[in-house]
């Protein structure tokens, strides 16, 4: 992973994050890892203990200024990370360390060779490989000495080189500082900052690689999320794109528009785009796809952003397609939400964690654009590409509805039909009091599809794509795609 | 604390045993100063009931963790309690008399 010539790295086991950093954290060196409170700190921290303990055979060793640690390692259980049994099995030393200034009187010169000796013994103790500092700036409320106590973490970095072992070293955000007490100052060789920031209301966390020392890394800032699994940082720039591409198709469960793509459908693991303004079927598209592959037996999963499971039921019935039975079956779910109501990491970590627990082979989101009103575009695009991936990963066919405010305006998803590989446009026109609705295939990646404009009817039979040769009266006005529908789709 | 409390506690303390614990890592000239002074304070001001323990944690490493020692090195007053800590190598004789509760913090 790492490129030749570059610093040897200890992977930390973080989702994500060994991507960013090509391979993660610097082996032997210390990192400091550094942010506000609740910004992610000692769990980015525990993360690399616990995983190199657990899946790459490196103990750890934990010392902890907090005066909740005891608290934390309760916090983590809920994380699978069950810290006794790792001190139990010895693949992990805890070492609590309280320092009550009420409780001490300084009377001359004295250094901190007692934290070397602690930290040499758990070390020994365990064969650490990784070493965990959270928070060492607490030793400046504890201790009145600033020279004496600047010069020790100088010797102490140092020292923790010499002893070859990976090390992680919290810090608290300051005032126009990385860290309280300046510590980017003595650990040059990598800083990583964590960010959790409400905007509007809404939660996002983020991190970034400030430096890396003898290392290329990616130097964005990257949305990370902490959910039930633990921390994962979204790198959007460097996923891998190594997704098998199945060559089975399904049904879009509309016959004609089938045939638009050689009569056979999508591709199955693909994305599939339905973008268009309000009222022009995209969710009836969506429903038709849906119970085809009810159909089928297969099992879907339905976020919904704008309506409620039964506004949907209803209206689909109208157009002669009943979902509830198979809603009835189990086999398909619906998961609706307010969009405002979470942070973009949350809705991701929900959907993610809702796919992993379902396992569908067909998801729908409608409307994904809704999702966009949370965060800023990067964001978003960062959060579907994510979605996107895993949905890919797991060979799930998804269709992504996608409400354009105007007639044809198409930019607001400009940023995310790229990662595409069906796009499908639908407008309505108004022609001499008749209210008609297009259809067309604006790409649609490694098969033969239709170039067609398709005008289409919502009867209580189902959606039905017109003929292609259809009346010419109709065809007239829909000779041709309109410039407009296109000049933004960047294909 | 109220100056009434804190006097009668010294006085308390004036007719008890001190047990005290000197910390270390070796033979470095903070220490060998810090258990001379140390000598000297307790030879003046409790002769006849003290007690001194050195540890060496270079030897006995795993006994930092139970007094919390960080800085060394540290005096530890186990008795009387409650248990006080003096950290550095004891030549200022005020602060460690004040730390030991044998003087009263002016």
């Amino acid at each position: 992973m790492a490129a030749r010539r570059e610093l040897p790295k200890t992977l930390t086991g973080i989702r994500g994050f060994d991507e960013v950093t090509r391979g993660g954290l610097p082996t032997g060196r210390p990192t400091l890892v550094c942010g506000g409170p609740g910004s992610g700190k000692t769990l980015f921290a525990l993360t690399f203990l616990v995983n190199g303990a657990l899946q790459f055979e490196e103990p750890g060793v934990l010392l902890t200024f907090e005066e909740n640690a005891e608290e934390m390692a309760s916090d983590v259980a809920s994380l699978g990370f069950d810290l006794p049994e790792l001190i139990a099995a010895k693949k992990l030393a805890v070492d609590y360390v309280r320092v009550e200034r009420a409780e001490i009187e300084e009377t001359g010169e004295y250094d901190l060779e007692g934290l070397f000796v602690r930290l040499a013994y758990a070390i020994r103790t365990v064969g650490a490989k990784r070493v965990v500092l959270d928070t060492i700036e607490s030793l400046f409320a504890g201790l009145k000495n600033d020279g004496i106590l600047r010069a020790e973490l100088r010797r102490l970095f140092s020292w923790l080189k010499d002893q070859g072992v990976t090390a992680i070293i919290t810090g608290e955000r300051g005032e126009g500082l990385l860290t309280r007490q300046g510590l980017e100052e003595y650990i040059s060789d990598a800083v990583i900052l964590l960010d959790h920031r409400v905007h509007d209301q809404v939660s996002t966390r983020r991190l970034r690689v400030v430096k890396y020392r003898g290392s290329h890394h990616g130097t964005n800032e990257y949305p990370f999320l902490i959910d039930a699994e633990g921390l994962s940082v979204l790198p959007v720039s460097s996923l891998a794109l190594q997704h098998h591409a199945p060559l089975e198709r399904v049904s879009s469960g509309v016959a004609q528009l089938d045939g638009m793509f050689g009569g056979k459908g999508y591709y199955r693991g693909s994305t599939i785009l339905v973008s268009g303004a309000a009222g022009t079927g995209k969710t009836s598209l969506a429903a038709h796809f849906l119970d085809a592959a009810c159909r089928r037996g297969e099992r879907c999963l339905c976020f919904l952003f704008e309506e409620s499971p039964q506004q949907l039921l209803r209206n689909m019935r109208s157009i002669g397609v009943d979902l509830e039975p198979w809603v009835t079956a189990g086999l398909l779910q619906f998961h609706a939400d307010r969009p405002s109501r979470y942070g973009l990491e949350t809705h991701l970590a929900t959907m993610q964690n809702v796919v992993t627990a379902f396992r569908p082979t067909v998801t729908v989101i409608d409307p994904v654009t809704n999702l966009m009103t949370v965060g800023t575009s990067a964001d978003v695009q960062a959060m579907l590409t994510r979605i996107i991936d895993h949905l890919k990963t797991e060979n799930v066919t998804a269709m992504l509805a996608s409400l354009t405010p105007g007639q044809y305006a198409v930019e607001r998803i400009e940023n995310i039909s790229s990662l595409m590989d069906t796009w499908i446009i639908l407008a309505n026109e108004e022609v001499s009091g008749r209210h008609r609705r297009g259809l067309y295939v604006l790409k649609s990646r490694g098969m033969a599809h239709s170039n067609e404009l398709r005008e289409f009817v919502l009867t209580d039979a189902g959606l039905q794509v017109l003929d292609a040769s259809g009346d010419p009266p109709a065809r007239s006005r829909f000779e041709s795609v309109p410039e407009r529908w296109v000049e933004h789709a960047g294909v | 604390m109220p100056e009434f409390e804190r006097v009668s506690r010294i006085a308390a303390a004036d007719a008890q045993t001190y047990e005290l614990r000197l910390y270390v890592a070796g033979q470095t000239p903070k220490s060998v100063l810090a258990l001379a002074n140390l000598r000297q304070i307790c030879e003046e001001h409790l002769q006849g009931r003290y007690e001194i323990e050195v540890i060496d944690l270079v030897e006995n490493p795993q006994l930092a963790q139970g007094d919390q020692i960080l800085a060394l090195p540290t005096l530890v007053r186990r008795l009387p309690e409650p248990i006080k800590k003096i950290i550095g190598d004891l030549s200022n004789t005020e602060r460690v008399l004040v730390g030991l509760d044998l003087r009263v913090r002016t």
